[in-house]
């Protein structure tokens, strides 16, 4: 029993350690919303994020170590990656920012990668033990997996951002042809009675002395 | 004995790392771009603010979430109350943008105390407790690792088949605009011509009666 609340424990704190987490959400204009995580010292971590629609696609982000000291700050950046190794232990707070533009409304992507990945087992480290032929081609099977899926998830997040954008594009081309039509036809009338009225006037002038 | 070992081992995944503050009567969304038929696991704890130890503590009293997600219809698929420590699942039917959304069913309207919301979403393989699946099935540790590679390669298909739905509609999108920008000019060209004509008539008429021809 004492076997299996030390191995309770182990896996309570790996849980801790080894984290990976993705978000999108809204960030509305002349705000901004801060993330924490706790993270070990000596972790490695990296973090990715990408302003999916919205303005012109940029936010600032800040992120803060535990003693306070700024490890990343960047105003109006569509997207950026940053990779950090921790040198203390504590909360780590990251944060998207807004405030520069007044009406645009964002939504940010951001991934969150903690430490290495969690093992299926416990007990089941890659350094723990020797490995099988088979088992290391099913790992590097498993690694390369990984990658595509998140190639898929920068080109799903690319896609989207060029979608939003010939949407918006497509609406914006749609108002000002409605307003040029508009034009059209007001500036048609304002001709008419511009030159109505300058034959008006010549015609008056005379038959008036 | 192993059945209690992984209800507690379920019971600590619930406290995941991550989190953030909203007010409490706040409401937060997040949105989860997924594919269909894809497993969407949360997790989350709230704790409020406490003013006399000037920290987050858990909620006492009957404090809990309301977990709310629309699929890319705006039709509402999960909307639920759950204690202040919880876990949702919910699957997708049509791929697309899945709205989750957080608040608190707090009624307090004055002196709303700060949240702490502690969040973790998987989506699709990553959902998977692989603990779970290897107590379930009697797994071998290679037979193990074979079932998260047939895992992943189903989600990067159903991730491929819903880029390839997106990259339809999207030309789609396309065309149609072509087509309507086309159509449009011609509209536009047929506007400019009617109004030079109504122009010229009218000035013609009004010549005429001013007797200048």
């Amino acid at each position: 029993m004492e076997h299996f609340t030390f191995i309770l424990a182990l896996f309570a704190t790996l849980f801790c350690l080894t984290y990976s987490v993705e978000l999108t959400f809204e960030l509305p204009d002349n705000e901004h919303q801060c993330f924490f995580e706790s993270i070990e010292k000596g972790t490695k971590s990296t973090i990715e994020f990408q302003v999916i629609t919205g303005g012109h696609y940029d936010v600032d982000m800040e992120l803060t170590a535990p003693s306070g000291q700024v490890l990343y700050k960047d105003v109006k950046k569509q997207y950026d990656s940053f990779t950090w190794t921790a040198d203390a232990s504590g909360i780590y707070k990251f944060c998207f920012g807004n405030e520069f533009s007044t009406f645009s409304h964002k939504v940010v992507y951001f991934d969150l990668q903690v430490g290495d990945e969690k093992p299926l087992m416990e007990g089941m480290d890659s350094q723990a033990k020797a490995m099988t032929l088979m088992e290391t081609s099913v790992q590097n099977v498993h690694e390369d997996f990984k990658t595509a899926i998140d190639y898929q998830t920068h080109f799903r997040l690319r896609e989207l951002q060029g979608r939003s954008f010939a949407e918006d594009l497509n609406e914006r081309v749609m108002y000002w042809s409605i307003g040029q039509s508009v034009v059209i036809v007001l500036i048609g009338i304002g001709q008419v009675m511009v030159l109505q009225s300058f034959f008006t006037d010549k015609h008056k002038t005379p038959s008036a002395t | 004995m192993l059945i209690s070992c992984f209800s507690v081992l379920i019971l600590i995944s619930n406290v995941s790392c991550l989190y953030f503050h909203i007010g409490e009567t706040q409401k937060k969304c997040f949105i989860e771009e997924i594919p269909d038929e894809t497993m969407v696991v949360g997790k989350y704890k709230v704790e409020i603010f406490d003013r006399n130890v000037n920290d987050y503590i858990p909620t006492v009293y009957g404090l809990g979430m309301h977990v709310e997600v629309r699929d890319p219809d705006d039709k509402i698929i999960l909307s639920r109350t759950y204690a202040a420590e919880g876990r949702f699942t919910f699957t997708s039917h049509t791929a697309g943008e899945h709205v989750v959304c957080l608040h608190s069913n707090s009624t307090a309207w004055f002196s709303a105390g700060q949240l702490r919301v502690h969040l973790d979403i998987q989506v699709g393989e990553h959902a998977v407790d692989y603990q779970q699946v290897q107590a379930k099935d009697k797994l071998s540790e290679l037979q193990l690792r074979v079932r998260q590679l047939l895992d992943q390669v189903e989600q990067i298909t159903k991730e491929q088949n819903y880029q390839r739905y997106r990259e339809e509609r999207f030309r789609q999108t396309s065309e149609s605009t072509n087509q309507r920008v086309l159509w449009w000019s011609i509209a536009q060209t047929v506007i400019l011509l009617i109004t030079g004509f109504l122009q010229m008539k009218h000035l013609k008429s009004f010549f005429e009666a001013k007797k200048l021809v």
